[in-house]
């Protein structure tokens, strides 16, 4: 490993922005996130950059790097060509703030728009519920949503499309998907989903999965199942046939 | 007063991770008008690194559980400082707020009767911790998130307060800037609720995000009210120590709760080597009954890794200092060896503990299931915080409220693992519900326009000053080295009292740090407003550290090592005087009632 490395920063606003190049000291076992803490503790007291945990538990630290998205605090130096300049960026679907620093109140304002749980009446007399691991374990897996938005940047409806008003990006498919496969929930999410969550926007290309910091399988156990229940309570050719009858 | 954009509601939630998000449903389910503080973006608050779960004695994996015993596991955890009213009503009240997250949307693991499942912990006599894999926090904040948004509470993230505003004696708001475009905000409010974490950066080695900065002790702190118990600070036995960039980083007490073992360099599992008397009778022996005591055998005890917090940290440390350490200055936590008992163990161990193998593989090379870990005791959690009233959560100011781990009492001289979430749950609710019945009955306040043009004045110096005085991270550096060296595991009057000089000499490099470039998002700037936080909760801390001559739970004195008795019978209380320096007094502990006592002898 070099003993020092030089990060190319995109430093900027909303008005528009261009890299910045900055080179800093690095050391066995660094990541991504503590070469910027360097360099903004040291060059660049202003750099603009969004972090809490430092363990990738907490999703703020997204942007991309070398191209690629990925958490900044889970990105080591080790696996990155330090002979050039890594870029680092900020995710690009969404509307920039400053620096590294990017506008995802949209996603905030998206979740809300999702019916909420609505449990079932409670098993027991003590007003709880009796539920296997094995049922638990399926919803599990999207509930280790970090929700870094990794998979709303990376996702080509957004990305490149901006159907923004249209569909509610792979995190909140995830989302619904955890609702619906809830053991509990009583809600109904198919028509939404078809209509205003646009789940007929995802073409299945899978490259939201790909970059899951937390290995969701948000295409093959969220997105598929999901569509599938849509196609299920809107399209069962039964179903249709007697509201065809029943409109005469 | 200039023009500020300015919001009005009945109750101001400051902090939005757990404590503040349950403070604001409760509020909000009152009928009163509620606005939601984040620092960070919502659902990013601290909360989420909690990973072991939430205690709560709801007795479904041993039927000989209940309250009482929960409660006396608290006290005993505590040293017996702790207000007792409030480890009361947390024992009393968890499992109902547990039971609450679950009717929300939260997906505990489960027992094979489809209950609840409760995992062991440190310091709690019968498997208590609800929980979620490692991951029991994020579970907890996105459970609380999600229904909250749908409660009808203002969110205001990104914004930090700088002050409080009052009316007298009253509380009448706060003063905020929000990060994304650096303007202030001004928040009316006829209750606030401080719901702010804690202090860990005042430390050089902690688990704890930048976030941690102390704001609600000291915004408290400076508007009047008092703060206690803050010389206990919990430096939890298992943080990270290699590679540098993730030293303090948490590794997760559940490790030692599913089996996990102590050794030092030479092999030897150092905790059977001082168990406390106070604990002799429920430790286990020898390696066998520990093991066993783990894997849920109910009639055998518990290793003496799970001991409490406090005692395995100094253990560790006197381990490091005699020369048995790791090569990076730690002591080895071993999982792997279970393998030696369990058929299947590497997938045992990936599923109980699934964000430890992930955070060990990814950021240190190392594998759980096959070699040890290294590690070390890290600045983890305060104790103390604003001195509040037990039932209602208020503070000596009328009208401001604090809730979780920026208020004092619940967990005394040390917490008991898994109490934190619980005590977010069970005293977040009763901020929320008693600040909604104070908001009720109070007319609105007066805003102070020379208050908030002073704090606007305040808030801009370091603009004044320019960069090229001093950086606002190297004065931030010193700090944390500082209180690391000198007010750290172990203290001495000695080096308390070199500390104490020491924030003299670090204020006066406040004072001179400045930044440069703009106002929006600017994390210098928010770096330098965080200074005065963290002086005044290291001073805070020290100063009470310097009081309490003895050695208590998270409080460790060289020159004082054993624990005294007539100390047992007050907290440390520390408050701004007239001049604004700091006093500190020892206020008694109220006698506790014969009903709690004898459920303490029954228990204990």
């Amino acid at each position: 490993m070099p003993t020092t490395a030089t990060f190319r920063i995109w430093r900027g606003n909303a008005q528009g922005g261009k890299f910045e190049d900055y080179a800093t000291p690095v050391s066995e076992g660094m990541v991504v996130l503590d070469a910027v803490h360097q360099i903004q503790a040291d060059q660049a007291n202003d750099l603009a950059v969004r972090w809490n945990c430092k363990a990738g538990k907490c999703g703020s630290c997204s942007a991309e790097v070398n191209g690629q998205p990925r958490l900044m605090c889970m990105t080591r130096l080790n696996q990155l060509n330090l002979d050039e300049p890594v870029t680092v960026e900020p995710m690009r679907a969404f509307p920039s703030i400053k620096d590294l620093v990017t506008d995802v109140s949209w996603n905030f304002r998206v979740k809300k728009g999702i019916r909420p749980f609505k449990p079932r009446p409670p098993d027991a007399p003590d007003g709880t519920w009796r539920m296997q691991q094995a049922d638990v374990e399926r919803v599990q897996e999207f509930r280790k949503c970090i929700e870094c938005f990794l998979c709303q940047d990376v996702c080509h409806v957004l990305r490149d499309h901006k159907q923004f008003d249209g569909f509610v990006g792979p995190r909140f498919l995830t989302y619904a998907a955890a609702l619906e496969m809830h053991p509990l929930d009583e809600e109904r999410r198919a028509r939404e989903l078809k209509t205003t969550h646009g789940i007929g926007y995802c073409n299945i290309t899978k490259c939201c999965t790909k970059v899951c910091p937390e290995s969701i399988r948000i295409t093959d156990n969220a997105i598929i199942p999901l569509k599938e229940r849509v196609v299920d309570e809107l399209y069962d050719p039964t179903v249709k046939l007697l509201r065809f009858f029943r409109r005469k | 007063m200039a023009e500020y954009e300015t919001h009005e509601y009945e109750v101001l939630v400051i902090g939005a991770g757990g404590a503040g998000l349950r403070a604001a449903i409760e509020a909000a389910a009152a009928g009163v008008s509620v606005g939601l503080i984040c620092k960070s973006l919502l659902g990013k608050a601290h909360t989420v690194m909690a990973e072991g779960g939430i205690a709560a004695a709801l007795s479904n994996v041993d039927d000989r559980d209940n309250w009482k015993v929960h409660f006396t596991d608290t006290m005993r955890g505590g040293q017996y400082v702790n207000n007792w009213r409030m480890a009361e009503l947390h024992a009393k009240e968890a499992p109902d707020r547990v039971r609450e997250l679950e009717a929300w949307g939260a997906l505990f693991d489960r027992t094979d009767d489809g209950r609840i499942l409760q995992r062991n912990f440190g310091g709690h006599r019968y498997p208590r911790l609800a929980h979620v894999g490692d991951r029991t926090g994020l579970e907890m904040i996105r459970t609380l998130q999600d229904h909250g948004i749908h409660k009808g509470m203002a969110v205001h993230m990104e914004c930090t307060v700088v002050t409080l505003l009052k009316d007298g004696p009253r509380v009448a708001g706060a003063f905020a800037y929000e990060r994304e475009r650096g303007r202030f905000k001004v928040f009316r409010a006829k209750a606030v609720i401080l719901a702010t974490g804690g202090v860990g950066r005042a430390f050089k080695i902690t688990s704890n995000s930048w976030e941690g900065t102390g704001d609600g002790h000291s915004l408290a702190y400076h508007a009047g009210a008092e703060l206690m118990d803050m010389e206990f600070v919990q430096f939890h036995p298992t943080g990270m120590v290699w590679p540098p960039s993730v030293r303090g980083l948490l590794v997760t007490e559940a490790v030692r709760g599913e089996g996990g073992v102590l050794k030092n360099s030479t092999g030897r599992r150092f905790m059977f080597d001082d168990i406390p008397d106070l604990y002799r009778a429920q430790t286990a022996d020898n390696e066998d009954e520990g093991f066993r005591y783990t894997q849920g055998d109910t009639n055998a005890r518990r290793p003496p890794e799970l001991l409490t917090r406090d005692h395995v940290a100094r253990c560790i440390m006197r381990e490091v200092k005699a020369g048995r350490g790791s090569p990076h200055g730690g002591v080895f936590l071993d999982i792997s060896w279970i393998k030696a008992r369990l058929p299947n163990a590497e997938e045992h161990i990936r599923k109980k503990l699934p964000s430890m193998y992930h955070q060990f593989k990814q950021l240190a090379d190392i594998d759980i299931t096959k070699e040890p870990m290294e590690i070390g005791p890290t600045t983890h959690y305060i104790m103390g915080g604003v001195r509040v009233d037990g039932e209602s959560q208020m503070s000596t100011v009328p009208g401001l409220f604090a809730a979780g781990e920026c208020a004092a009492g619940i967990n005394g001289a040390n917490r008991l693992g898994g109490n934190s979430l619980s005590d977010l749950l069970v005293f977040g609710k009763r901020a929320g519900e008693y600040s909604a019945k104070f908001a009720r009955e109070q007319k609105p306040p007066a805003i102070d326009a020379r208050q908030v043009d002073d704090a606007a004045k305040r808030a801009v110096e370091p603009f004044e000053r320019s960069a090229g005085n001093e950086g606002p991270f190297q004065v931030q550096f010193a700090l944390q080295e500082l209180m690391q060296d000198l007010v750290g595991i172990v203290r001495s009057e000695a080096e308390m009292g070199r500390a104490l000089a020491g924030p003299e000499a670090v204020t006066r490099r406040c004072c001179r740090a400045g930044v440069a470039g703009y106002r929006a998002f600017n994390t210098g700037w928010h770096a330098a407003l965080d200074l005065r936080h963290l002086l005044t909760v290291s001073e805070a801390i020290t100063r009470s550290a310097l009081e309490r001559k003895e050695s208590r739970g998270g409080h460790f004195r060289e020159d004082y090592p054993d624990k005294d008795p007539a100390a047992g019978t007050f907290n440390i209380v520390v408050r701004k005087n007239r001049d604004g320096g700091m006093d500190v007094v020892r206020t008694p502990i109220p006698p506790m009632p014969a009903a709690l006592k004898a459920i303490i002898d029954e228990y204990k």
